[in-house]
């Protein structure tokens, strides 16, 4: 598409120059560590699952063993493929040993590297050829029932039973639905364990665990054999489990995974290192699953006005963009977030919304936008609400976003109401439909308000991350440049869980993850090879 | 038309019609039973001649409703007494003067989302330098020292924060909730206050969708705020509440 906005290109050129090195920086910083939870996701590809007698995944059971010890330094893999060569077991019978305290990891004798690390490329490989398998899979029901057009429609269940969230979801679906998320239980983003099987109580949503997962995967793809429709399910890899749940959407098919370290950062206060670090992990695998992943920069406007804190918005997007490439996620599955949150009240704000909308569209034209409907000025008057819902959709078709996360009239009140859901979807069906080509017969008028308004926002974005490319991000998010929340270097939670490689760290699972995605070793790490080097 | 404030009905287009409109979801698949039940339904409300204006099959069984109808009873509007936070609304500068003049000493404000609540709009609303809607925060008044501790605070840490910081006001946020755990929330950090003797130590404040002034009475709050309230509504209570506590204070030790 042929900009409509007239941008400048050399002040596209200068802030996505000015985020990659941004992002090349913090590559570079975090290369040199792993955390608990990149550990942990190693484990579950190697196959680990299930729980202790106390309730504790046997994923953290070994890690948090090997914290203890100050070994996990070698990364996990090292020490429990070391175990599995020496007594001939599974990695699930090596974890449930541990568990029981039948074997202690240290005590294995040892074994030379270049056999654990064919025993590693081994088990990496087929873990990843279950992954492409679910990638696969995920292709041949599009092709075979087809699926929705974009912008997808987005809806949320949300009601702490994943067997009720399961009727939801499929009413949803049957009403046009393209995309189930299941909203997460509020506090789970700061549990640093996923916790395990069938769950029926949260809080404001549901806890995403892998039987959770299957669940609605099931549930998903039998409704949507019937209506001829693939529907997509999305869950949530962020918090302090952002990899591990990534690798569990993998290999449940999920579709599309919130992930985006910096709203942890800012709206959840986790580590900024920690999350960082998990994030570049969880990337590589939603990017091998073709797994859409969904950023959030929406939320900055939640806090800070929506008018004022435009450019931010812009600013992280770019950041994402080039953190997602450096994992290998193709710009196809970049869900890059933002939202229509200006205040009703404005006189143009209408054009503010267009100019933002479009401009999104254009500085990443091959990223299915997530774009997210009013909450901040949502009142509770369910008719304006309904109308200001209506305008969302309007300008998301006009400016064609990718992912419509449908907005409620509800919103402020309550979860959503089954019947909340079906006249949003209603809504949104309608004006989609209605106004399908609007954007090819509109042009903004040169000089005009909106393409003046995408000017300046992108302007203000290049200097902002000009800044934060001087200071360097950590730096920024000290500062509160984002959303007007400051956040420590050292401060939030998880930081516990953030370690220092050693040189002979071992992750086999990243190895054959860059191997596949085509990534380069990162420079100024050679212990990401350490055991080719023995 | 003259209103008889005693015997008070919906008005929708002519005095006394009772008009009234329902939209709701029975667990019935769609069909001429559903749309009967629907009516039946409104019908045992005390609504007379229900209209089932729009059915709309959600799939799975169940469908959705609008029915509109005349409500046949009423309420004397001429009894009705709510408690209401009393105090003059002042603006941002009136406040800073009062704390000023009346308290002489800066005040303390901390503000949480306790509990799982992880939903910081509201508090953000009220503290947040910039505040909402035009209206600063409280971060902004200079008289005011004010802490918005953010998201999911467990109320034990809520508490001793407050000891920590001296505080004069605590502001308890609740938006998002299931199951009615904001009701929950609220009475424990009351019922942790007054077992450990702290309860008249800070004036306590609590805001949210669902909050209104009588059920925060009713929870053992000083007041309740509900949507739409911005940062000189709460300020302009608290200060004066302050003040009449102090001014109290002084001539108890008369």
């Amino acid at each position: 598409m042929k900009g409509k906005l007239r941008l400048n290109q050399a002040d596209i050129d200068r802030a996505r120059e000015a985020a990659r090195v941004i992002a090349a920086d913090v590559d570079q910083y975090i290369s040199t560590r792993t955390t608990v939870a990149v550990e942990r996701t190693v484990l579950r590809l190697l196959g680990i699952d299930g729980i202790d007698h106390e309730g504790v995944p046997l994923p953290n059971v070994i890690v948090e063993q090997l914290l203890t010890e100050g070994k996990i330094s070698s990364g996990a893999a090292f020490w429990v493929i070391q175990a599995m060569l020496a007594h001939r077991l599974s990695a699930q019978e090596v974890a449930e040993k541990v568990a029981r305290g039948e074997l202690h990891l240290l005590q294995v004798p040892p074994l030379p590297h270049e056999e654990i690390q064919r025993e590693g490329e081994r088990l990496a490989r087929e873990a990843l050829d279950l992954i492409q398998a679910r990638r696969r899979e995920r292709e041949e029901w599009i092709e075979r029932i087809g699926e929705g057009r974009q912008p997808y429609l987005y809806v949320i269940v949300a009601t702490g039973d994943i067997y009720e969230d399961v009727v939801q979801a499929r009413t949803a679906a049957r009403q046009g639905a393209d995309i189930i998320a299941v909203i997460r239980s509020t506090g789970q983003s700061l549990l640093d364990y996923v916790p395990y099987g069938a769950t029926r109580e949260g809080f404001g949503g549901t806890f995403a665990t892998q039987e959770n997962f299957r669940i609605m995967r099931r549930a998903l793809d039998e409704v949507g054999e019937e209506v001829g429709r693939y529907i997509r399910l999305c869950n949530y890899c962020s918090g302090l489990c952002m990899p591990e749940i990534a690798a569990m959407g993998a290999l449940e098919r999920l579709d599309v995974m919130l992930n985006d370290a910096l709203y942890g950062i800012l709206f959840r206060d986790i580590n900024m290192q920690r999350t960082l670090i998990d994030q570049a992990f969880s990337r590589m695998i939603n990017s091998y699953a073709g797994i859409i992943i969904n950023t959030g920069e929406d939320n900055y406007l939640t806090t800070a006005d929506a008018v004022e804190a435009a450019h931010t918005v812009t600013a992280s997007q770019f950041i994402n963009e080039q953190l997602a490439l450096l994992s290998g996620l193709p710009p196809e599955q970049m869900g890059l977030g933002h939202a229509f949150e200006m205040n009703p009240d404005l006189e143009d704000g209408l054009l503010l919304e267009i100019a933002q909308a479009q401009l999104a569209r254009e500085l990443f034209p091959d990223a299915p936008l997530k774009y997210m409907p009013p909450t901040k000025h949502m009142t509770g008057n369910i008719f304006k609400g309904h109308v200001q819902d209506a305008l969302f959709n309007l300008v998301s078709i006009l400016t064609g976003q990718g992912i419509q996360l449908l907005g409620m009239m509800t919103e402020a009140m309550h979860t959503p109401h089954m019947h909340d859901r079906q006249l949003a979807l209603e809504s949104a069906q309608y004006i989609f439909n209605n106004g399908r080509r609007l954007g090819e017969e509109l042009l903004f008028r040169p000089g005009g308000r909106i393409e003046q308004r995408a000017t300046e926002v992108l302007k203000q974005a290049g200097d902002l991350l000009q800044q934060v490319c001087e200071s360097g991000l950590f730096t920024a998010l000290e500062q509160g440049v984002f959303a007007d929340v400051k956040r420590s270097r050292v401060g939030g939670k998880g930081l516990r869980g953030v370690v220092e490689k050693e040189i002979d760290y071992y992750n086999p699972l990243e190895e054959e993850l860059r191997r596949r995605l085509g990534l380069p070793e990162r420079e100024g790490n050679g212990n990401e090879c350490g055991l080719y080097q023995s | 038309m003259s209103v008889d404030f005693t015997r008070v009905k919906p008005y929708g287009d002519t005095m006394n019609d009772g008009v009234i409109q329902l939209s709701f979801t029975l667990p019935v698949p769609a069909g001429e039973e559903a749309r009967e039940a629907a009516r039946q339904l409104v019908a045992k409300m005390a609504i007379d001649e229900p209209q089932v204006y729009h059915m709309k099959d959600l799939g799975e069984g169940y469908t959705f409703f609008i029915v509109y109808g005349k409500c046949q009873v009423d309420v004397d509007y001429s009894r009705i007494q709510v408690p209401k936070v009393t105090s003059k609304v002042m603006d941002f500068y009136e406040i800073n003067q009062f704390i000023r003049e009346q308290i002489g000493r800066k005040l303390v404000v901390i503000g949480a989302c306790t509990g799982t609540d992880a939903h910081t709009v509201g508090i953000d609303a009220i503290m947040n330098m910039k505040g909402y809607n035009g209206e600063y925060g409280l971060e902004r008044y200079p008289e005011i020292e004010a802490y918005n501790l953010g998201s999911q605070i467990e109320n034990e840490e809520l508490i001793s924060k407050a000891l920590e910081l001296q505080a004069d006001v605590l502001l308890v946020s609740q938006v998002v909730t299931q199951k009615g755990v904001h009701v929950t929330n609220l009475t424990e950090l009351v019922e942790l206050l007054e077992a450990e003797g702290l309860r008249e130590r800070f004036v306590l404040i609590c805001g949210g969708p669902r909050i209104h002034h009588e059920l925060a009475l009713e929870l053992g709050f000083d007041a309740g705020f509900g949507p739409g309230t911005l940062a000189p509504h709460v300020a302009s209570y608290f200060v004066q509440e302050i003040a009449r506590r102090e001014r109290a204070r002084m001539e108890s030790r008369r």
